[in-house]
């Protein structure tokens, strides 16, 4: 077997086992749904008037359309915490060490944990706009091109930041510490232009929203779903997705490639 | 394969300044059990780690080769060839027991049809039918290790390395560990056992290495190890007190425990020596009241290469020398 059928075959073993964990036991990647879902219903029938009045909008559904793309993006951040407790948790079973004395293909076991968590993340995404859409966000501007585009770029996205959850599972010593390590991923969003544009917070704070991988997705983001400006932001985008993948990647295998303790 | 089946010269393996293995070298012929004995921390399990790919040995180690592989270059030819099952459950715990199976299968590269069959013949082998459909994680101890060693066995490897894998099992599980371990090597499979349990070892493997401290203190077959300790006697107590008497007269050169009424008299436990003392007492009209043979065990022979310091712990026997009752 060429070394290219052997990864493809053995990820693909492994993909399975992931997503036989992920039906097995669906409560964590559900419980990590809940934050987004909570802050975009306590945003828009809570806080939904005053945000939508900050935003210089009209009523609430004005404030829905501003907010959903951001909140999509951080339903990946949030998926992704997840993703570096279960890497976590499996790095401590035995069964690891097994898969390594195995003639396997050597990255299979992290790219079935990342294929794994990306299409848990893309489920996630589309679990949270179907919310969306049912509180009233529409989006019936986007060409086809642009609806394709932006799943592309949420399934990017989400590969990102997958690989960088990853590497955080696996330098984690326990699951509690993942948990904790992967902080980021929830907390980038929350200081991000998605609730918020960033020229509406104080100056000094604004150099912080804007350099971070979640403001221009988000900016990217709904300009594709609704048409504002993109600017330079789809590239910003795309450098910060490429960059983080890459990071992610040599930092996860690296670890992993290493004697195990 | 020509030669033998694991080769390891100088083996060492270090952290920091801590020394696990001192240069060790090893060799198990083919179709042989071979174990390596030594209390917790002596380095079996690195050994292990080692052997079987896992952690790479210290660059002052000499070649390695396992399955005619040498270890350093060609480390997934030594996979292909070995199945391992550490002290720790190599399960996963969140999917059945038939789950892990089919796992195995895929990642042997087997057929759907050609998994399922071995994944069910081996279930049945160990007796795991009634649990397969159930979550590994509520299994037992014992039940977890011969899934354990099922899910080895999937690939067919033609080298085995067990580490410790009766170690907190109860008694019955242990024995039929043992039964197990035995097939394997009846199919010609090689085994690398190791244990902190004298008796294990004793029981199954064909040459034996103690490990201590990180270096071999001796090797060889279990008799030769125990040939290396003196100390056979033959033991006689008495109940009645003249009898004890009258006998330690008759054998005068046993020596004496009048407390006990006993007498000890050295001998290699030969039916020939025992048959002299018996004669000797006969002649004399003297009846013994209990007759006890010590043969020097792996206990003794631990205890003489060991200094006696790092007792192993041994549950399933007492650590005094054993005495077999005939």
């Amino acid at each position: 077997m060429s070394s290219l059928s052997l990864a493809v075959r053995d990820s693909s073993t492994m993909l399975r086992r992931n997503l036989l964990h992920a039906r097995r036991y669906p409560s964590l990647t559900l419980n990590l749904l809940l934050t987004p879902i909570m802050l975009l219903l306590l945003f828009v029938y809570i806080f939904g008037d005053a945000m939508s009045a900050g935003i210089g909008g009209g009523d609430r559904s004005d404030y829905i359309a501003y907010l959903v793309p951001g909140l999509l993006l951080m339903t990946i951040g949030s998926t992704t915490i997840g993703t570096a407790v279960s890497v976590s948790n499996d790095m401590t079973e035995g069964i690891i060490a097994r898969f390594r004395t195995m003639a396997v293909h050597r990255g299979s076991v992290l790219i079935g944990h990342v294929i794994g968590s990306v299409l848990q993340s893309v489920l996630s995404v589309v679990l949270v706009g179907a919310v969306g859409v049912a509180i009233g966000f529409r989006s019936t501007g986007a060409t086809a091109l642009e609806w394709l585009a932006a799943f592309g770029l949420v399934t990017l996205f989400a590969l990102s930041l997958t690989w960088i959850a990853v590497g955080m599972g696996l330098v984690s010593p326990s699951a509690e510490a993942a948990s904790n390590n992967a902080m980021p991923l929830i907390f980038l969003p929350l200081i991000s232009s998605t609730f918020v544009p960033v020229d509406s917070m104080p100056g000094w704070f604004q150099p912080i929203a804007e350099y971070q991988p979640f403001t221009p997705t988000i900016e990217t983001l709904r300009g594709l779903l609704l048409g504002t400006g993109i600017g330079h932001n789809g590239w910003l985008a795309l450098a910060w997705c490429a960059a983080l993948t890459a990071l992610g990647y040599f930092w996860s295998t690296s670890r992993f490639n290493r004697d195990p303790e | 394969m020509t030669g033998p089946a694991i080769a390891a010269n100088s083996l060492r393996k270090s952290y920091g300044d801590k020394t696990v293995l001192d240069g060790i070298d090893l060799t198990v012929p083919e179709g042989t059990i071979f174990s390596l004995l030594g209390p917790n921390g002596a380095g079996k399990t690195t050994a292990v780690k080692i052997l079987s790919t896992l952690i790479s040995p210290d660059r002052s180690s000499g070649p390695v080769h396992v399955g005619g592989h040498d270890l350093a270059t060609h480390p997934q030819a030594v996979r292909a060839a070995i199945g391992v099952t550490g002290q720790f459950s190599a399960v996963d715990g969140l999917i059945t027991g038939e789950e892990n199976m089919l796992l195995m299968a895929d990642l042997h590269h087997l057929s759907r049809r050609e998994g399922r069959r071995v994944a069910a013949e081996l279930l049945e082998r160990f007796d795991l039918v009634d649990a397969a459909k159930k979550p590994a994680s509520t299994y037992s101890g014992g039940m977890k290790r011969r899934l354990d060693i099922a899910m080895t066995l999937v690939g067919d490897p033609r080298i085995i390395f067990l580490d410790e894998p009766t170690t907190g099992l109860d008694p019955r599980s242990r024995h039929t560990m043992w039964g197990i371990i035995r097939e394997l090597v009846s199919d010609g499979v090689t085994v690398f056992l190791t244990t902190q349990y004298l008796e294990e070892a004793d029981e199954l493997a064909d040459r034996i290495a103690v490990l201590h401290d990180g270096v071999i203190a001796a090797e060889g077959t279990a008799q030769e190890l125990k040939r290396i300790v003196p100390g056979g006697h033959v033991r006689l107590r008495f109940t009645d007190p003249a009898a004890y008497r009258s006998a330690a007269s008759a054998l005068s050169e046993a020596v004496r425990d009048e407390e006990a009424l006993a007498l000890q008299l050295p001998s290699d436990g030969s039916q020939r020596a025992l048959r002299s003392v018996l004669d000797r007492l006969d002649s004399s009209g003297i009846e013994a009241g209990e007759l006890t043979v010590h043969t020097p065990d792996l206990d003794d022979v631990f205890f003489a290469l060991t200094g006696g310091a790092d007792v192993p712990t041994q549950p399933a026997q007492p650590a005094q020398p054993k005495e077999n009752v005939r």
